[in-house]
């Protein structure tokens, strides 16, 4: 692609922004375990894609489920990308990012909003999260809520584990699951199995 | 229905086409404004497009359009380029002939779009009658009136 061509769609994009056409942002960004999507809508964060998570797949979900005016635009995630950094870095313990929720829906978000609260560095059991989020037969439902969270690390259902302790899944892996409980002081540094 | 893409995968897919033609029909100093103007107008009708087979068609329809209001609102012809020697070469984006695009540049409107469409975007003379918005044969005819010249111009 040339510079100019290049040069032109930067200033697309920002025209896009002004015009209120971005409807779903996104950017990669680093992280200890391999890239991550992020995307946002003009409400916030409404989409974290885990390293082993297909890209182009979760793109086109997007554009399907919100809109299909997604854009690659990484200004519009600089605070989004700030805070996972340091979130890494073991820097800050909560994220003050706002959360577009609409990727999930009624049983779903009350228990993804009930993790939403659960502070750093504690976790709780799948059985508590259905509790709270008003159904405490529904365990099997808070797992699978918690499987399809569509923002993970910002909303921390790696904090939730099976009663008993055990690390029960994770959607970008158990090792990850296990990584981040390590950084966050829950689970002591295990020698490499 | 099949759902439409990403609007990046669009974006990424046909901008070196829709690039090569605006600089043929409007010149290198229109061309990023009638760029930015051809995706802004795709994107704001993009989620209510019910046909997404034939993209490029429509953009370089709507690519078109921007390079007429951008001469009418310059209220004149475009003027040929006298010095073709200072269009650089682009990166990565094959430059035929800077004394060629200036003379395309030179030509009357549905001319150029015509060539443009032609060998800038590889259209057959459907979709450059669809694009021009006049018959099959009338794109013929302006692709091959300016053809003609082209010839005589750089013979």
């Amino acid at each position: 692609m040339s510079t100019a061509t290049v040069q032109a769609i930067e200033g697309l994009k920002a025209r896009a922004a002004e015009e209120s056409l971005l409807d779903v942002a996104y950017a990669t960004t680093d992280s200890p375990f391999g890239p991550l999507l992020l995307a946002q809508t003009r409400r916030g964060l409404v989409r974290v894609g885990l390293p082993n998570q297909d890209s182009d797949e979760l793109l086109t979900d997007l554009a399907k489920r919100v809109s299909p005016r997604v854009l690659e635009a990484p200004g519009e995630l600089d605070e989004a990308r700030r805070e996972l950094d340091l979130y890494f870095e073991g820097r800050i313990d909560s994220f003050d990012l706002p959360l577009d929720w609409r990727l999930s829906g009624g049983f779903r978000q009350r228990v993804l909003r009930a993790i939403n609260r659960i502070p750093y560095g504690q976790t709780r059991s799948y059985t508590e999260m259905a509790r709270k989020a008003g159904n405490e037969r529904a365990v099997r439902a808070a797992g699978t809520a918690c499987g399809s969270n569509p923002i993970p690390l910002v909303v921390p259902c790696h904090r939730v584990l099976r009663t008993g302790g055990a690390l029960g899944g994770y959607g970008g892996g158990l090792p990850m699951k296990e990584a981040l409980l390590q950084l966050e002081g829950v689970l002591d540094e295990s020698p490499a199995s | 229905m099949t759902a439409l893409p990403p609007f990046q995968t669009v974006l990424d897919e046909h901008a070196n086409a829709v690039m090569a033609i605006l600089h043929g029909a409007v010149g290198r100093d229109g061309a990023e404004d009638c760029f930015q103007e051809t995706f802004l107008s795709a994107l704001r009708a993009y989620p209510k497009l019910e046909d997404d087979r034939n993209l490029r068609g429509w953009l370089l329809t709507i690519a078109h359009r921007k390079a007429i209001d951008h001469h009418r609102a310059r209220g004149r012809a475009p003027v040929p380029v006298a010095e073709p020697a200072e269009l650089a070469a682009p990166d990565g984006f094959p430059e035929p002939d800077a004394g060629l695009w200036a003379a395309v540049g030179a030509l009357p409107p549905k001319q150029r779009a015509a060539v443009a469409l032609r060998y800038g975007s590889d259209l057959p003379h459907s979709k450059i009658a669809a694009a021009l918005g006049c018959s099959p044969e009338a794109a013929r005819r302006s692709l091959h009136e300016g053809l003609k010249r082209l010839r005589k111009e750089l013979a």
